[in-house]
């Protein structure tokens, strides 16, 4: 249970963000947040239904990531644990609830849903059901990026229960022998649906598991944005420089279940009332915003009142947008010549 | 002003127990803090706030049994709310009730609302018209889908091949001949042999818009990569709501070799015709081989091309113009006749064509499809063609259950039951793995006797 990147940061060595990354990081993750709850939430009412993945816990992954990415150029991927990829990433917050109660304005027009959400324009790929499809389809970005020479790369979300999928491996092999322009993060948020990394990994330090193909791979805290952000920096530069596929395992964790019908069985609510109280990804910001004087409690309260206004929003407009129409059965199914 | 309700842990779960308040009356509660613990026979989950506020009132009591889904628990104050907000208007709006409502307009309406609207039929375009005196060139298969991929990689400098031993190798069964040495190692690459992996990587590449085809050295080893195939390329459009395509074209040796025995020696027809989403084209001649390989390289839907080995050897003649693009989804009519009607593609063809020679010098005349392509399947044609013939007799190697024959008898059963003068009959491959032994492989496959014994039972004459 020991939490070796947490504890082998020096504080003294963290590398700080701007007033304005702090800033953004606090807004793009609070909205996250908020949105999830308010999508638990709507599940729990039966609007949304089906599986229902939600990133509580995870917020500083993506958003780090993203903010050292070049946004809207670089591609990212991810697995069906997508709705706050999908954000941080400017898809419309309505368009994404939309989708997840099935209606027509969301992003997919309602035949998605939650883990199937998409957009060529931001360079969004998914949203992608299958445990572990995501590394190779992540690592076709990354050929498409360097057989166009467009200086852009490719960044594949996965988790630590997808990470012993045999495609990743082959993935791994084949980013290595082109030298893809490939990031891989691992989400390595403890458990696998309900088994823990140690009983499903018999390597579980992730950031090795590229070792045997050549690719070099960091252990980050994943609760730290300002440590995920440096560490996707280096990553980013290093695929985009023409290095070739590069990995980082972010140790990070999820409060809620692993879908909103989880049991939770698995883990002990000490374990996480502990990490909520002592390494939530969003308080960190908080406290530092605020110990900086980047801004005040009103200040931020603002913010809160802004995205609350957002969130609502986005649920008014997925309860209230129409589902689809039965025409829609069979649109969609085979490309335009 | 909100009000709490009693969440769902599934969409199946009706009731629960309230198990413990984690708050009480007059308490602040902010958003993710825990209000309650809710409890069923399978799982327990914490009620989280999604709103700050102060706990007025709590209306069911911990320890609670049979506490039904969306029944208000507790109202929660929202700052610079007054109490005087119309809790029921206002915590209970619409999309709460949703479900509930939804649940008895499907009960009421129920026979309007059963029907889905009807599919809409595919209409392929006629094959193209070849100017008059066209030069006829002959080649072989091999040859002809050499041609039309590198006719095509001409075109587009987004297309490129990939797969194992494409390349330096030119080919495992030579036919990416040449490309290597036309079009250099970025557009050929030779792949490590990872099937999924590599069906994965170039359906990624194609989710940005390049337009890969990919070689399996056989659709044996495509099985490896299948979840890739029709989960993340056939797929992709419909649950994207029409944002993501995947212009990809999957393609090699499909069925049985000669003496390669189970493990290699299989027809995946009917397997990948069975996926919406995907095209599927299994050409015989080589003029369809070139025209259809070339409009499935240009086609924005992924394509199954499948090709047969046996077949690689095999010469016809090929029109000699610029551009030769055949339609998918159009059988073509091999021979026109009046008496029977016999259906096939691919290698089936082979045995469906000698038959067919056999059958006319015996004075029957036979109408003999190819349909060149599975999905979509022409299924027009062949109704039309029943209803002159009365008799349809299909051939394929494929195993029977599930198989093309069988949803060709089903189509023309039910679209065309009042012309039938025999049931509709299927030589297939027998239902066994594909036995090593000569004598036995031999058995397994279909025939021209076959073919000739079926057309003889549905014609009545033996």
């Amino acid at each position: 249970m020991a939490r070796k990147a947490v504890a082998k940061t020096a504080q003294s060595n963290v590398p700080e963000l701007t007033k304005e990354q702090e800033l953004t990081a606090y807004r793009e993750m609070l909205l996250i947040r908020r949105f999830e709850e308010k999508a638990g939430q709507m599940y729990g009412m039966g609007l949304i239904g089906g599986f229902c993945h939600l990133y509580i816990g995870q917020e500083a992954v993506v958003t780090g990531v993203t903010m050292a990415s070049n946004k809207g150029k670089d591609a990212q991927i991810t697995g069906y644990r997508d709705h706050g990829h999908m954000l941080v990433m400017g898809l419309d917050p309505k368009g994404v609830m939309a989708e997840l109660t099935g209606r027509q304005g969301g992003l997919s027009k309602g035949k998605g849903g939650s883990m199937h959400m998409f957009s060529n324009e931001h360079r969004f790929y998914g949203g992608n059901g299958i445990v572990g499809a995501q590394v190779s389809l992540g690592t076709g970005l990354a050929f498409a990026s360097k057989y166009r020479d467009d200086g852009t790369v490719s960044i594949s979300y996965f988790g630590d229960g997808a990470a012993n999928q045999g495609q990743v491996y082959e993935s791994f092999n084949m980013a290595k022998l082109w030298n893809l322009p490939a990031v891989y993060i691992v989400e390595n948020n403890r458990y696998g649906m309900g088994t823990s990394v140690e009983r499903a990994s018999g390597q579980p330090n992730f950031s090795k598991r590229g070792i045997s193909f050549g690719i070099e791979g960091e252990q980050v805290d994943g609760m730290d944005i300002r440590m995920v952000y440096d560490a996707a920096k280096r990553a980013i530069d290093h695929a985009r420089s023409g290095k070739g596929p590069y990995i980082l395992e972010m140790l990070t964790y999820r409060y809620r279940g692993h879908s909103m019908s989880d049991p939770a069985k698995y883990r002990t609510k000490d374990e996480v009332s502990t990490m909520r109280a002592e390494h939530d990804p969003i308080e960190q910001v908080k406290s530092r915003i605020l110990e900086k004087r980047y801004g005040t409690e009103d200040s931020l309260k603002e913010i809160e009142t802004e995205i609350r206004a957002i969130v609502t929003e986005a649920a008014d407009f997925a309860t209230s947008d129409p589902e689809p129409a039965a025409s829609e059965l069979w649109t969609d199914i085979y490309a335009p010549a | 002003m909100p009000t709490i309700l009693m969440p769902a842990l599934s969409p199946t779960m009706e009731e629960g127990k309230l198990s413990k308040w984690l708050v009480k009356e007059g308490d602040t509660v902010k958003p993710g803090d825990v209000l309650a613990e809710i409890e069923t026979d399978k799982a327990t989950m914490e009620v989280e706030s999604v709103d700050s506020g102060k706990v007025v009132k709590i209306l069911i009591p911990e320890g609670t049994e049979g506490v039904k889904v969306n029944e208000p628990i507790a109202q929660v104050q929202g700052e610079g709310e007054t109490l005087e907000a119309p809790p029921v208007a206002k915590t209970a709006p619409e999309p709460i009730e949703a479900p509930v409502v939804v649940a008895e307009k499907v009960a009421e309406a129920a026979p309007a609302q059963a029907a889905a609207p009807a599919a809409p039929s595919f209409v392929a375009a006629a094959d193209p018209d070849l100017p008059a005196g066209v030069e006829m060139v002959e080649m072989t298969v091999r040859q002809a889908l050499n041609e039309a991929m590198a006719e095509e990689m001409r075109r587009d400098p987004d297309i490129f091949l990939m797969g194992e031993e494409v390349a330096e190798y030119q080919g495992a069964y030579k036919i990416s001949q040449g490309l290597l040495q036309e079009f250099g190692p970025k557009r050929v690459v030779d792949t490590p042999i990872t099937e999924h992996g590599f069906a994965g990587l170039a359906v990624g590449a194609a989710f940005a818009g390049l337009r890969p085809i990919v070689e399996f050295m056989t659709w044996n080893f495509a099985m490896q990569a299948i979840d890739q195939i029709i989960n993340s390329a056939a797929k992709q459009l419909y649950m994207s709501g029409g944002q993501v395509s995947a212009p990809i074209v999957f393609r090699g040796p499909n069925g049985a070799a000669a003496r390669v025995a189970a493990q290699h020696s299989q027809d995946y027809s009917a397997w990948y015709s069975h996926i919406p989403g995907l095209y599927v084209v299994a050409p015989f001649s080589a003029a369809d081989a070139k025209g259809l390989l070339k409009a499935a390289i240009r086609s924005n839907t992924p394509v199954a091309f499948l090709e047969n080995e046996i077949l690689y050897g095999s010469t016809g003649l090929v029109p000699k113009v610029d551009d030769y693009v055949l339609p998918i989804g159009k059988a073509r009519i091999a021979r026109q006749g009046k008496d029977v009607t016999i259906v096939s593609f691919s290698m089936g063809m082979r045995y469906a064509t000698q038959a067919t020679e056999k059958l006319v010098a015996a004075g029957l005349d036979v109408e003999l499809i190819d349909l060149r392509t599975l999905r979509p399947m022409d299924t027009k044609t062949v109704i039309e063609s029943v209803k002159k013939t009365g008799r349809l007799v299909t051939v394929e190697e494929g195993w029977p259950q599930g198989g093309i024959g069988a949803e060709l008898a089903a189509v023309v059963t039910s679209e065309a039951f009042d012309y039938l003068d025999a049931p509709p009959t299927r030589v297939t491959g027998k239902d066994v793995p594909m036995p090593y032994a000569a004598n036995l492989e031999k058995l397994a496959l279909p025939s021209v006797d076959e073919v000739i014994a079926a057309v003889n039972a549905v014609t009545y004459r033996s």
